[in-house]
Order: structure tokens, then C-alpha cells, then sequence
């Protein structure tokens, strides 16, 4: 035991001596920089060296590997596209009556005379013979077109007096000419509301409105068509939600006599919140330029507002003066912004000449004749008072909007059955009394979700046996039809 | 493509720099001065803030009378334009009653159907007295007359397609098209110089939109083979149709597509072609039938054609000729179909007459000569020009030619030196073309005789020579000469 501890002894201290010698050998003492270094360090070293060469891998990523031509010859043969337009349905297929004559309170189809409801000509300015007279002399002066952008040699001073004639005539500093009714509202809203703005806007707006909405970025909110609450709450909950509202435009959107129900809107409530709130009104006239009010100055004039209150006012010619195009009217920095911001103005051909003398010359007829408006509202009060009684139907827009509306008292569930029975009605109207009316389009981008109908377009050149005959017509159509049910 | 030269960007880009520096420094005073006066808008945000209307209010406003010149003439090759006066220094503008004869290089006017025309005028004003300047209601309610179907009718055979239908203005042809045809999912892949009713309708239709470059068929078929293999953005599901959007004479350029390239892609890779061709229909070609009559492109092989009536017809408004189908299907689902009001009667009646005229329908060779003359003006109008040394845009056989100005000084010094000499001229700037390339086109039309170009081709010489814009060399006269007398042999 003793010879083995101490054999174990020795081996130890051989194996220390051993060491120290290896350690404090020569080589391992090294001066560098005037530190002697002694030899553990060199173990410390390389244990250094290793973890600076692991540190510095990479970590492991799959290596990238972008489509090669071949595999994107192969997804280019297998990509099917569908095709251009679904399937045609039966539908789809429907074509419109022709008109063999101008479409004037009474029109020709298929060689028959029929009694037209469906143009909105309020005033009977069709057919009218100063209009005419005044179109031919354009005609003949200008040609048709006008063969240019207004930039570019396309303003022909029958543009700038028309635009006079309308600012005069509506007591505002300025307006502006577009060329056409639909694309008026679809240029103005883009080039007022940008990203970022506010727009409160009624949900039974147009698709004019619709598509300038869309185009112009901005946040919309909707209110219950033509609910004066739901207008005030919307806006409550705006300002108070957003406190960066107040840097923000804000704009109330709205149209006078709505296109697609008949409503009129009630313009002085509507004023009385814009000013609490802050926000700019856009006003759509279409429907009730010529028409509203004791002058047919339009809804400011019936409502008893004064012009000025109205930020923006807008209108399609196509209505009552007859004509074609649009124009805007308003504060002289709204226009003057309009001439180089609207897209619809300065990227397009301006109104055909003959067009712009028609307006003139129309406008002039309604100053001379405001009787027009008296003989139009009784007629709209006539047919009002004739329809109430038809089965099935009921007058569902204002009694003193030229628009009128007949929806169904119970609809059948679907959308489309109610269009159904509805063009049924209409159909039969033409073809049985020779009355001509139509029914409520949607088209498939169309967002708006109130009823369908039928719609007649009243007008001032109607005479009573025309508009009694009307009403005896609905009331047996309807009978026949919905009594079997 | 279009190289500037170095000395020239240099001076353009120092020109806009001192111009950009002076109207901060003015609005900057504008704004001392602001704060003391109250304005009236409490609580209203303005109309627009800060920079929006820089360049309105400090560059535009500086040359204002060279644009929306007003005539009171019909925009035939001679016109009247109204003079104005400014009395506040540009910033507003006041009509008198004196006018200038001018000749008209700028109006859209190309086959001189502007005017009242002799065969034209006389059926547009019975068609007035029978059918009314208005219809005032929708094509669907009660705005169809006989007028249209036969006008539809009429434009499918000119152009050569099954069917078309018709609208009241162009800019709403191409805005409310495209969002019928393409929706989410969709992508559309449109030139680079595409005109804004095309930006605007791609827009609206909510359909993903891509570039290529302008005119470039190979860059086209590379975006189109990225597309197809990612599919849409984020979901990488495959797209569902794609459009590939395409004009045939670019009215900035004055150059035509390159159809029968872009056709021949779009067929590998199963893109429907959509085909604007609002300058070029009646107006190139042999027959007038546009741009696939002169590179030869069959129109089966386009699905789409869309064109105006404004330029070579003189009348207003926009058609689309397709397959019957897609017609049908448009009639039903587009919205400039159901509720825009159709176009007006003797509008309609102009556009019919021209086309009867320009087939030789109405008796006469006017409509051949017409072609022929045209074809001529522009070819002589453009060689010309450029031996003067101009720089001229555009390929031969457009009757378009851009010539370039570059700095933003020589805009206004071109437009009104040419009035003075009673040549009126269009002269464009940011932000219809890229900020550098400022220039003045020109349109030639057939109603221009040979003194007219002769005359024309002086001024612009001259004016030319006092500006600075003959940015390559001219060529020698001698050469000129030489060729007269061969030509007089």
C-alpha cells in the first residue's frame, strides 16, 4: 500500500514537474509589447478564437430560388382566364321601345301615338319653336362639334355667355359648363375631396355621385336617405370621434329631387347643421333646376335659403332645359379651382356649341314664361291626386317632386320580382293604353338599396285628358292583375 | 424616345428652379400679409392647403393667355380668336369684342368636318326638327330613337365588328366601361402615356392596375409573364382576366402603337386588348378605319375597340364596338347606358352623314380626297419642319406633330409670337407632360391647303429662329433647291 501511494506520489509530482517545465519553457514565454505572457494564455487564446469562428457563421436560411423561364412558361400555358363578359341571360336581352319621333309629351312608337312619361322634359321645352330656331341659326353658325378641350381652342364664346347667363340667373358669381350630365358630378368630387377628407353623403345618391366618391379616395359615411336624424347623428359621431376633424374638409353631400325615390331634400335643416357642424354642402339640382321654387331657381328658392349658403351647386342640363351637359355654379375660388383640377373639364371636348345657345335660349323662355312652373305643379298635384287609389301601387316620392314614384304596397320578397311585376305593369300600360313610362333601373355597380318602381316624369306640356287617361290606365292594369291574386 | 440635350436640361431645370424660388419667397410674403387680415372661412378647412396649388397659383397664372383662348368662329382652318386683357397682371382675364383672324393649327379638326359642311349641315337641322336637340331621358327609358339604332348599326360596319353601342361623351365611355368589364381580381396593365379617362376608369373599376413602358412590346410581355406567374398581390391566387390597355395615336406623342406586336403577345398570353382609338379613327388608314387598317391588324383579334366621334367626325361623343355579346351585356349593366342621357339626335345625325361621306356613300369622292389630303398635309407638314431643324415627334402618317420647346420661358414666347403673326397654336406643360419636355403641337387637317402649310411653315420658322427652339441643325438649302427642280421635271 505504501510503495503504491507513493508510486502514485511520484507519478503525480513527475506529471507537475512535467508540466511546469512544458509551461515555463521558452517558447511559451513570450514578451509581446512588453508583457510577458505566460502559457496559459495561449489555451485562453485559442479557446477566443473558437468562439469568434462560431459567432461569425451565418444562420442557416433556405437559399432563395426566383421562378426559372421554363416554370414560368408553364404557369403562363396553364392560367385560364374567365371570359370577358358571364353568360348572356335571358334578361339581358331586353330592348328598349324605339322612338320614331321627338320625345315630347306625346311620342311615336311603332307607329302608334303614345302618351311619354319617360323624359324628363318638366318644362315642355321640346319641340318648343324659339329653341329650335335658336339651334339652327348655332348650327349653321358653328357646326356640331366644337373639336377641342376648352384649353385648347374649344371655349367658343357661346360657352362663357351661357356660363354668365346661368351665374346671373341664379345670383351667384360664377359657373361652369361641363359636356356631359353624368360625368358633372363624377369631376367635381374628386377634385374637391381628396384622401383623407370626410364626406357625409345620403344613401340614395346616384351612380354619378357613387363613381366620384370612389374615385375620390376620401372616407364616406352614409346616412338614411333623406332622415334629417340620422344626418345629425352621423355628424355628431364624426366630430366627436375625430378631433383632427377640424383640419380636415368636410362635406355634406346631397342631391335636391333624388333620381331614384323623388324625395325632395329638406335644404334648410340641412343648412342649419352645416353651419353647427362646419362641413360644405354639395347641392345636385338635375331634377329640380326649372322646376322648385316660384321662378324655378331650384331648391334654395323653395326652401326660402339664400344661394350663397350653398358651397357647391350642380345640375344636369339633360332635365328641364332640354338640353345636354351639366354645369356647377358657386363662389368664384370654387369655380376658378374647377377650371384646372375637373378632369371631366379639362381632359374632355367641350359641349357642342348648338347645345350651350339651347340653354341660353331656354333659360330665357323660363324667365319670360314662369306660368310653365304653375302649369307643371298642377299638373304633378293632378296625377298625385289620380294615382292614390291604383291597387297595389303607392306614390312613394314628394308631392311636389316632378319625379314620380310608385312602388309596390307589398313587395314580392326578391328584387328582381319585384322589377318583374313591375315591367310587367309597365308593359302592359304601353301596349293595352298607350302609356308610356319606365321602370327603375339598377345597373350592377349601382350601390344605392332603395326600392324599385315605376317612375313617371311629369311635365308642364301635358295636357289634363293626358294625364286622366294615366290614371284610368294604372287603375285597370292593376285591377286586372292583381285581382286573380 | 426623347433625349434631351445636356446645355438644355440644364437651362430648363434652372429656369424652374428660379421660378419655383420666387413664388416661395411670394407666398411666403403672402403669409405675413394673411396674418393681419382675417378670412372669412371660420372653422372651414381651405379648399387647398399649403402646396397643393403652388404650381396654379406661382407658374400657370404667369402664362394664363395662352390657354383657354376663346374663338367665336367655328374651329375650321381659319377662325376668329377673341382678344382678352388682363388688368391685374394675369391673374384674371376680360373678353373685348376685337378678334384675330388666325389660322388654326391646334383644334382637333382632321378631316375639316368642323365647319357647317355642305352635305352634313343640311340633314343635321331636319334631324333637329324632327327628333329635337334632346332626348332628355336614358337609352333605356325612352331615349332611343331610330336615329341611334341606325347610328350604332352604322358605326359597327365602319369599324368592322358585329355591334356597337354609343355614348354622349368619350371621357365617360372609357370611365364607365371599365369597371363593368374588370372588378377585383382583375388586372389591367395599361401604357405608361395613357390618357386620364383611361387612369380614371381603371381606377374606378377597383381592378389592380401595372405599367409598361410606353410603346415597348417586350417590356409588355415582361410584366405580363411577372404578373401571370405571382397572380394577386398577397393571396397569390391566379388573376382573373387580364387587360392590357393600349391607344392608337397618342395625342402627346404623336406616335401610333405598335399593334401588331402587342396583339401577337396578348394572344400568347390570353389578355383580352382593349383599343382606344379616339385620335386615330377617320383619320389614318386608306379608308379611314384607323390604326388596324393601316398596320394591317385584323379587328377580330381585338376585343375591345373604343373611339370618339369629337375629332375626325366634328360631332361629340364615344362608342364601344365588340362582339354582340358584349355589346348586349353592356347595354344591360353599363351605367353610362342607364342612366346618362342619350346622345342628342343631331349629333347623332353628323356623325352618320360624316361616315356616308367619308365611305363615298353620299355620291361624291369628298371623302377619298379628304383621306388622301390629310395623309398628305401631314407627311409634307412634318418633313418639312424637320428639315427646318425642329425637333418634331411622331411617326409619318399621324397627323399629330409635337414640337419640342423644353424651357418653361419659351412656352409663352412661342404661343404669343405666333398669335401676332396670326398663327394659333397649342403650346402644353406639366402636368400633362412630363415636367422637362414642355412643348407646342400641332394638328394638321384636311380643310389646310398648301398656302395655308406654306404660311404657317414661315411663322414658325421665324418664330422659331427668335425663340431658340431649332435644336438640330437645319438642312442645307442647296439640297432644297435641287429637289424643286426634280420635282418640276
Amino acid at each position: 500500500m505504501d510503495t503504491l501511494l507513493a508510486a502514485f506520489e511520484n507519478m503525480v509530482k513527475s506529471a507537475s514537474d512535467w508540466m511546469r517545465l512544458t509551461l515555463d519553457a521558452p517558447s511559451t514565454r513570450a514578451v509581446v509589447f512588453g508583457v510577458p505572457i505566460g502559457g496559459h494564455l495561449f489555451l485562453e487564446g485559442l479557446l477566443f478564437v473558437v468562439i469568434l469562428f462560431l459567432l461569425s457563421q451565418k444562420s442557416y436560411k433556405p437559399p432563395k430560388r426566383p421562378l426559372t423561364k421554363k416554370e414560368i412558361d408553364e404557369l403562363c400555358d396553364e392560367w385560364v382566364p374567365e371570359s370577358l363578359i358571364p353568360s348572356i341571360a335571358d334578361e339581358m336581352n331586353y330592348e328598349p321601345p324605339v322612338l320614331e319621333s321627338a320625345a315630347g309629351p306625346h311620342t311615336m312608337i311603332n307607329g302608334k301615338d303614345v302618351v311619354n312619361f319617360t323624359s324628363a322634359n318638366y318644362l315642355g321645352l321640346l319641340g318648343n319653336e324659339k329653341l329650335l330656331d335658336s339651334c339652327t341659326k348655332s348650327l349653321e353658325k358653328y357646326g356640331v362639334g366644337s373639336c377641342g378641350p376648352r384649353g385648347f381652342y374649344g371655349t367658343i364664346d357661346v360657352h362663357l355667355d351661357c356660363e354668365a347667363k346661368i351665374a346671373k340667373f341664379l345670383g351667384t358669381s360664377d359657373s361652369i359648363l361641363y359636356s356631359y350630365g353624368l360625368s358633372t358630378m363624377f369631376s367635381i368630387i374628386p377634385a374637391f375631396c381628396k384622401k383623407g377628407d370626410i364626406v357625409v353623403v345620403d344613401e340614395g345618391v346616384h351612380w354619378g355621385i357613387q363613381n366620384g366618391l370612389h374615385l375620390s379616395r376620401s372616407t364616406i359615411v352614409y346616412f338614411k336617405h333623406n332622415d334629417m336624424e340620422s344626418l345629425q347623428s352621423t355628424l355628431e359621431k364624426i366630430t366627436q370621434d375625430n378631433k383632427r376633424a377640424k383640419k380636415l374638409r368636410r362635406y355634406i353631400i346631397v342631391e335636391a329631387v333624388y333620381q331614384n325615390s323623388g324625395q325632395i331634400a329638406p335644404l334648410d335643416e340641412i343648412i342649419k347643421l352645416k353651419e353647427k357642424y362646419r362641413y360644405r354642402v354639395i347641392l345636385d339640382e338635375s331634377n329640380s333646376f326649372g322646376v322648385l321654387g316660384s321662378s324655378g331657381r331650384g331648391l334654395t328658392e323653395h326652401c326660402n335659403v339664400p344661394i350663397e349658403k350653398v358651397d357647391i351647386i350642380t345640375a344636369a342640363m339633360g332635365h328641364a332645359l332640354a338640353t345636354e351637359g351639366g354645369f356647377c355654379t358657386g363662389s368664384a375660388r370654387v369655380i376658378d379651382h374647377q377650371r384646372l383640377s375637373s378632369s371631366g373639364y379639362v381632359f374632355s371636348a367641350s359641349l357642342p356649341p348648338y347645345l350651350a345657345s339651347a340653354a341660353i335660349t331656354a333659360i330665357d323662355i323660363l324667365e319670360e314664361n314662369p306660368d310653365l312652373i304653375t302649369t307643371l305643379k298642377k299638373n304633378i298635384a293632378f296625377i298625385h291626386k289620380g294615382l292614390l287609389d291604383v291597387q297595389n301601387l303607392q306614390i312613394l316620392s314628394d308631392p311636389q317632386s316632378p319625379v314620380v314614384f310608385l312602388g309596390l304596397k307589398k313587395s314580392t320578397g326578391s328584387l328582381k320580382g319585384d322589377l318583374q311585376v313591375l315591367e310587367d305593369i309597365a308593359d302592359r300600360v304601353l301596349k293595352e293604353h298607350s302609356i308610356f313610362v319606365s321602370t327603375s333601373k339598377r345597373s350592377t355597380l349601382d350601390k344605392c338599396k332603395l326600392p324599385v318602381g315605376i317612375r313617371l316624369s311629369v311635365s308642364a306640356a301635358h295636357t289634363e285628358s293626358d294625364l286622366m287617361k294615366a290614371c284610368e290606365s294604372f287603375k285597370n292594369v292593376t285591377a286586372e292583375k292583381f285581382s286573380a291574386q | 424616345m426623347i433625349t434631351i440635350p445636356y446645355l438644355t436640361a440644364l437651362s430648363t431645370y434652372f429656369s424652374y428652379g428660379l421660378l419655383f424660388a420666387f413664388g416661395q419667397m411670394r407666398d411666403f410674403f403672402r403669409n405675413i400679409v394673411d396674418w393681419w387680415s382675417n378670412s372669412t372661412l371660420q372653422g372651414y378647412a381651405p379648399i387647398c392647403l399649403g402646396l397643393e396649388d403652388f404650381y396654379i397659383r406661382r407658374l400657370y397664372l404667369r402664362i394664363q393667355d395662352c390657354f383657354n383662348r376663346p374663338i367665336s368662329s367655328p374651329p375650321d382652318a381659319w377662325f376668329d380668336v377673341v382678344e382678352r386683357v388682363s388688368n391685374d397682371n394675369n391673374k384674371t382675364l376680360k373678353r373685348t369684342t376685337k378678334v384675330h383672324r388666325c389660322l388654326n393649327l391646334g383644334s382637333y379638326n382632321y378631316l375639316g368636318f368642323a365647319a357647317s359642311d355642305e352635305y352634313c349641315t343640311p340633314r343635321v337641322i331636319e334631324s333637329l326638327k324632327k327628333f329635337s336637340p334632346s332626348t332628355c331621358s336614358t337609352r333605356v327609358d325612352g331615349g332611343t330613337t331610330t336615329l341611334h339604332a341606325e347610328l350604332e348599326e352604322c358605326v359597327a360596319n365602319f369599324v368592322g365588328k358585329p355591334a356597337a353601342i354609343v355614348f354622349g361623351m368619350g371621357y365617360a365611355t372609357n370611365s364607365a366601361i371599365l369597371p363593368v368589364l374588370l372588378g377585383k381580381g382583375g388586372l389591367i396593365i395599361s401604357d405608361s402615356l395613357n390618357h386620364n379617362s383611361i387612369v380614371n376608369g381603371a381606377r374606378g373599376s377597383g381592378a389592380t392596375v401595372r405599367v409598361f413602358q410606353h410603346n415597348t412590346p417586350y417590356h409588355l410581355e415582361k410584366v405580363l409573364r411577372e404578373q401571370i406567374a405571382e397572380g394577386q398581390p398577397r393571396t397569390h391566387r391566379p388573376w382573373k382576366k387580364i387587360m392590357v390597355v393600349v391607344e392608337g395615336i397618342y395625342s402627346m406623342e404623336g406616335e401610333l402603337c405598335k399593334l401588331p406586336e402587342i396583339v401577337f403577345i396578348c394572344k400568347k398570353y390570353k389578355a383580352y386588348v382593349y383599343l382606344d382609338e379616339a385620335h386615330s379613327i377617320g383619320a389614318i388608314g386608306k379608308t379611314g378605319r384607323g390604326v388596324c387598317e393601316l398596320l394591317g391588324v385584323d379587328t377580330a383579334d381585338v376585343d375591345i375597340m373604343m373611339g370618339t366621334f369629337t375629332k375626325s367626325f366634328g360631332s361629340c361623343g364615344g362608342y364601344i364596338a365588340g362582339s354582340k355579346e358584349l355589346i348586349q351585356y353592356l347595354k344591360y349593366t353599363c351605367p353610362a347606358h342607364l342612366y346618362a342621357t342619350s346622345i342628342s339626335p343631331p349629333a347623332a345625325q353628323q356623325i352618320i352623314s360624316a361616315v356616308k361621306v367619308i365611305l363615298g356613300e353620299d355620291g361624291s369622292s369628298r371623302g377619298a380626297q379628304k383621306l388622301a389630303r390629310i395623309r398628305e398635309n401631314g407627311n409634307f407638314f412634318r418633313s418639312e419642319l424637320q428639315k427646318m431643324g425642329f425637333e418634331v415627334l411622331g411617326d409619318n402618317d399621324s397627323p399629330v406633330m409635337p414640337v419640342m420647346l423644353y424651357n418653361p420661358a419659351k412656352i409663352p414666347a412661342f404661343s404669343r409670337e405666333c398669335l401676332k403673326r396670326n398663327v394659333a397654336v397649342v403650346t402644353v406643360a406639366f402636368p400633362a407632360t412630363p415636367l422637362l419636355l414642355a412643348r407646342a403641337r400641332i394638328c394638321i387637317s384636311a380643310a389646310h391647303s398648301r398656302e395655308d402649310l406654306i404660311k404657317a411653315l414661315e411663322v414658325i420658322s421665324n418664330v422659331g429662329d427668335m425663340v431658340g427652339i431649332k435644336y438640330f441643325p437645319a438642312e442645307p438649302k442647296k439640297q432644297q433647291l435641287e429637289g424643286d427642280r426634280v420635282k418640276l421635271e
